[in-house]
């Protein structure tokens, strides 16, 4: 069961690697958003210091929508994904093989530039190391979330645009509790509070998000 | 073995097909029949289990094929009319890849000799995006020749292959049947394959 999973993992970070561009895409596109910040805002260093954490995370969330429509897309255009569905293996061990490679090339990346962009925003190192811990729980639980509504719009006609309307309110938890997190740190307060929560909405979308998300391809697929 | 009984299916509103019955045995070929549009392929798909019928069911060794779904996916290959290839893999990988998923690890002699086996000599590293149509497909059907399913459900294999590879293609099919394994395919090409029993489902219009 498990060759399965990584037989998937491995199938789509070969494919990830093979098309690089598309990577690197979310990868820009997240960099350049919370660049724009400071230009927009202006260079007080107050501010950009109290609106670092939100503008990360909201930039991090967008990137990884921005992502979302690859996830099942392309293997539902060329046939794969009906294969997948025929694989006597369990579906929804499938589906989180292709969400952790997903994750893996769509979250990480973020994850690993978001202390250099905080620094840019003059944000301390403990808020910088809380931020990075929120991001390393908070990106999967935003993947497998995404997951579920990728797999819904799935060969629907503007499906980019109804992604986004089914899926951001399910990130609003995600986003208070990430962004919280470093404020909480930076105040005095504390981040353990918003960090577990945000372990505990990532458990949570571990056990339900891939069940979801497989029974909606079996409908979309249908 | 697969048994499908009163089979009807409906897409929006309007019926593609009702009270669609028949049973095969080892050894038995299925034909498909109907024009365009007649609801070959939603009928190929709901015997894969993809499509939920409207009414009736389909019975694998008596069990519903959806109450015993991995016993009754473990003895199936589907191959549709799109290629399911990745075009940034090669031939091998996504030969391999297939069959890891369907359940069965296949060595990378076992699996490049599969590819030689339908002509692909000297293609089996170049990635499926620069092979032509009919190459495409031959990779597709390079499972056929590794795989222990008794089932095989195939729509259109012959589009897109040359004479030699549709002949190659027959010779398989045939040899498959004679092993007591059951196919059911669409097509319209005259092509006259030797079975034991040989059936047919005809699709009309509704």
């Amino acid at each position: 069961m498990l060759a399965v999973l990584r037989c998937v993992m491995m199938r789509d970070l070969i494919l990830a690697v093979r098309r690089l561009s598309d990577v690197l895409t979310t990868l820009f596109f997240f960099v350049i958003v919370v660049s724009l910040f400071p230009l927009g805002v202006g260079p007080e260093i107050e501010v950009l210091r109290m609106i670092a954490p939100g503008v990360v995370w909201v930039a991090a969330i967008l990137a990884s929508m921005l992502a979302l429509g690859r996830l099942f897309e392309n293997d539902y255009r060329d046939g794969t994904l009906e294969q997948l569905l025929l694989s006597p293996q369990p579906l929804s061990l499938l589906v989180l093989g292709k969400v952790m490679a997903h994750w893996a090339v769509t979250g990480v990346p973020l994850v690993l530039v978001a202390p250099l962009l905080g620094m840019q925003f003059g944000m301390s190192a403990q808020g910088i190391g809380v931020l990075l811990i929120s991001l390393i729980l908070g990106t999967p639980a935003i993947s497998l979330i995404g997951a579920v509504g990728a797999a819904l719009t799935l060969g629907v006609r503007g499906g980019g645009v109804l992604v986004s309307l089914l899926v951001l309110p399910l990130y609003i938890p995600v986003l208070i509790f990430g962004a919280g997190a470093v404020e909480a740190s930076v105040s005095g307060l504390g981040a353990e509070a918003h960090l577990s929560l945000l372990g505990a909405i990532l458990v949570l979308a571990l056990c339900f998000a891939p069940w979801a998300a497989a029974a909606a391809l079996r409908i979309s697929l249908d | 073995m697969l048994e499908a009984i009163n089979l009807a299916a409906v897409r929006g509103d309007r019926r593609l097909f009702a009270g669609v019955g028949f049973s095969l045995q080892g050894g038995d070929l299925l034909y498909v029949q109907g024009a365009n549009g007649s609801g070959k392929t939603t009928l190929l798909r709901m015997l894969c289990g993809l499509v939920i019928p409207e009414e009736g069911k389909i019975l694998w060794s008596q069990e519903d094929i959806r109450s015993e779904r991995e016993a009754y996916l473990q003895s199936l290959v589907y191959l549709g009319h799109l290629c399911a290839l990745k075009d940034d893999l090669t031939g091998l990988e996504n030969l391999r890849i297939t069959e890891a998923l369907a359940g069965e690890e296949i060595s990378e002699p076992r699996a490049m000799a599969a590819l030689q086996g339908v002509g692909l000599n000297g293609y089996e590293d170049l990635p499926v995006r620069v092979l032509s149509q009919g190459q495409r497909r031959r990779v597709a059907l390079a499972r056929l020749a590794l795989t222990q399913a008794p089932l095989w459900i195939l729509d259109e294999p012959f589009t897109a292959l040359d004479k030699a590879s549709v002949g190659s293609l027959k010779t398989r099919l045939e040899d498959h049947l004679e092993d007591g394994g059951m196919v059911i395919l669409t097509t319209h090409q005259e092509i006259e394959i030797k079975a034991a029993v040989i059936k047919q489902v005809a699709l009309a219009e509704y």
